[in-house]
């Protein structure tokens, strides 16, 4: 099992070198840092020096190597707009989405099981049908428009909630901020997480009620049924687990895209986070901000495929067996 | 009074080309500690008769009338009460029947917490030593079913049956999915652990060696209903309605000559959709008259056949 834990670590290191690759040749290929940074009026001397001190006559391999190195060591070189350092930007601004995308992926991931479960127990209810109905929106309207319309209902015609912004945030230690410690803070998160989460939601939902008529249609489910086992057993802790492997795939997989793609809520929301950031940086060829958005965005897609990798051996010990088995080989 | 009375019991099947009769007016009973046989053509009703002592017809289907009584006590209301606890049931499939994540030890000590007073330390124990009169090592209730053969886990189901001292246990083609070497060690088991606990035992099986070899009574059902029930022995050796008579006729027999063609009953059985008028098997009975043709048998004399009811 710990064999095929290092052997997946070791593919997703692989992923990550291929991945800062594009991320680095990006500075080569979208426009000159040298005539970026000089501008137009400067001499071929200063151009020549410049070049010479930012490594430019190296060889690509060199190049590469360093850029890794640094990246290593949470160097990202400094913003073209800005003039602040990469990482420190990332560093500030994480907080802000990591928080947006944990509260909106738990609230999918509780809703959509506990709906999943329900519409796929009761198909034919009346609640059912009105949940099945309903999550159609959730798939089909653009995330854009939900927020909008969302901002329409619950600021300007219900005034419940802010219409933007961050507020009531919370210092924690020198590199966490929070808004979920005040009530304002949870107010301005609540619709962002709802507009972000409920593609999420209804996707998750119609995934477990899915496998859960399949998992109900097996002989082990109607076995346990003859045995005398009473429903909520059945339901919860037979034939849940057993949808397990595919929906904690997806759930990883969405989260993922949660953080990634969390661009155009953090737009609609004005939501000082990572995406908002990374469509300025797009506006502005802000081109080491946009390399270092796509390093750390692998980063996180690779970990939560790894998480998952590992999560399935602790659920099943049927991968368990094939995993070992396959060590010993 | 029998341990189990089945009497007057129909299951009607209500789907867009009209109501369906999976059981039509099937009577019988079972005493302590018998072996009773079901045997038939797939769809004949011998699993739907399983399926409505236990009260797990799945929907659109459903029991329109008669009564299942188990100790004189109708059952039909609410087979919650007996469901595992007074009456369990085996499946084809032991490589479906146990769920895949988890162990042995946490379905069967499960299902002993559930319907027994043990617990814990004592239901453990209990698993242990069920473990062990199914002929498997105790050690191994901390194994995932995948882990084992397909004979091994049916005698894990039949250990699951057992947890909770049931009266019967019905047991649905239980070796169907397994090698033909394995079938009569399975049997033998399920034989010696249910004679061991006086239980009666309801085997539904297509295969007349199995109830050759098994049972001590033996049912014949088609298309839904009852046609005729008797002491194995009588069965085999002068089964009545021309259909057991067919069916035994067109079981090979191990010192058959080789040459000889196997009888075969001309025609299939009808589906439930297009059940003929009278007797349903009269357009294969190679003695059917008239009668047969409009009215339907009723059991008498333990069989259903005009022709055949007088002794």
């Amino acid at each position: 099992m710990l064999s095929m834990i290092i052997r997946r670590i070791g593919q997703s290191i692989l992923v990550l070198l291929i991945v800062a690759l594009v991320a680095f040749s990006m500075f080569r290929f979208v426009g000159d840092p040298v005539s970026v940074m000089l501008g137009q009026e400067a001499t071929e001397t200063d151009r020549e020096m410049l070049r010479e001190r930012l490594g430019l006559n190296n060889s690509l391999l060199v190049q590469y190597g360093r850029f890794v190195g640094r990246a290593l060591e949470g160097d990202f070189g400094v913003s073209y707009r800005t003039g602040e350092s990469v990482a420190a930007m990332i560093a500030d601004r994480a907080p802000a989405t990591i928080e947006l995308a944990l509260f909106s992926g738990i609230l999918a991931t509780i809703f959509g099981i506990t709906f999943g479960v329900i519409t796929a127990i009761n198909r034919k209810g009346f609640f059912s049908q009105f949940i099945m109905t309903t999550s159609l929106i959730g798939v089909s309207l653009p995330t854009f428009l939900i927020g909008v319309l969302l901002i329409w209902l619950f600021s300007v015609e219900l005034g419940w909630l802010p219409s933007f912004g961050r507020s009531g945030v919370t210092q924690l230690g020198s590199w966490w901020h929070t808004s979920i410690l005040t009530l304002e803070g949870i107010k301005s998160l609540i619709l962002p997480a709802i507009t972000l989460g409920l593609y999420q939601m209804t996707l998750i939902m119609r995934l477990v009620r899915a496998e859960m008529l399949e998992v109900l249609g097996q002989d082990y489910i109607r076995f346990a049924r003859a045995r005398g086992l009473p429903l909520r057993s059945i339901y919860f802790d037979h034939a849940l687990k057993n949808t397990l492997v595919p929906v904690i795939t997806i759930i990883g997989l969405q989260f993922g895209s949660i953080i990634a793609f969390s661009i155009i809520t953090e737009s609609v929301f004005q939501w000082p986070g990572l995406g908002l950031m990374f469509i300025n940086a797009i506006y502005h060829v802000d081109i080491p901000v946009m390399s270092a958005y796509l390093v750390m965005v692998s980063i996180i897609f690779v970990a939560i495929n790894l998480i998952v990798d590992i999560l399935y051996l602790f659920i099943d010990p049927r991968i368990r067996d094939a995993a070992n088995a396959g060590a010993s080989e | 009074m029998s341990l189990l009375e089945i009497e007057d019991l129909s299951v009607e099947f209500t789907s867009r080309r009209g109501v369906l009769r999976a059981l039509d007016n099937v009577s019988l009973t079972l005493e302590a500690g018998e072996f009773l046989g079901m045997v038939g053509e797939s769809g004949a009703g011998k699993s739907m008769t399983g399926n409505a002592i236990l009260g797990l017809i799945d929907p659109p289907g459903k029991i329109v009338s008669g009564d299942i009584r188990l100790q004189g006590e109708s059952i039909v209301k609410n087979p919650e009460r007996i469901r595992g606890s007074h009456i369990s049931m085996i499946f084809q499939d032991p490589l479906s029947s146990l769920n895949p994540l988890k162990t042995i030890g946490a379905q069967l000590i499960e299902t002993i917490e559930l319907h027994t007073p043990r617990r814990g330390t004592a239901a453990r124990e209990r698993a242990a030593e069920l473990m062990t009169q199914i002929g498997v090592d105790a050690d191994r209730l901390s194994a995932y079913p995948h882990q084992f053969s397909g004979g091994m886990r049916q005698r894990v189901v039949i250990a699951l049956a057992m947890a909770s001292e049931p009266e019967i246990i019905i047991a649905d083609e239980p070796t169907t999915a397994l090698d033909v070497s394995v079938q009569a060690q399975v049997l033998d088991l399920l034989r010696e652990v249910c004679s061991a606990h006086g239980t009666s035992v309801i085997l539904i099986t297509h295969d007349m060696g199995v109830i050759g070899h098994w049972t001590d009574r033996v049912g014949v059902m088609y298309a839904g209903r009852l046609i005729e029930i008797g002491t194995t022995n009588d069965i085999i050796r002068s089964p009545r309605h021309p259909y057991t008579q067919g069916l035994i006729a067109s079981t090979p027999t191990m010192d058959a000559n080789v040459d000889t063609t196997l009888y075969q009953i001309p025609g299939n059985m009808p589906p439930l959709t297009a059940i003929p008028d009278g007797c349903a098997f009269n357009p294969r009975c190679p003695i059917a008259e008239d009668k047969c043709r409009e009215v339907i048998p009723h059991l008498i004399n333990d069989v259903a056949c005009h022709l055949r009811s007088e002794t």
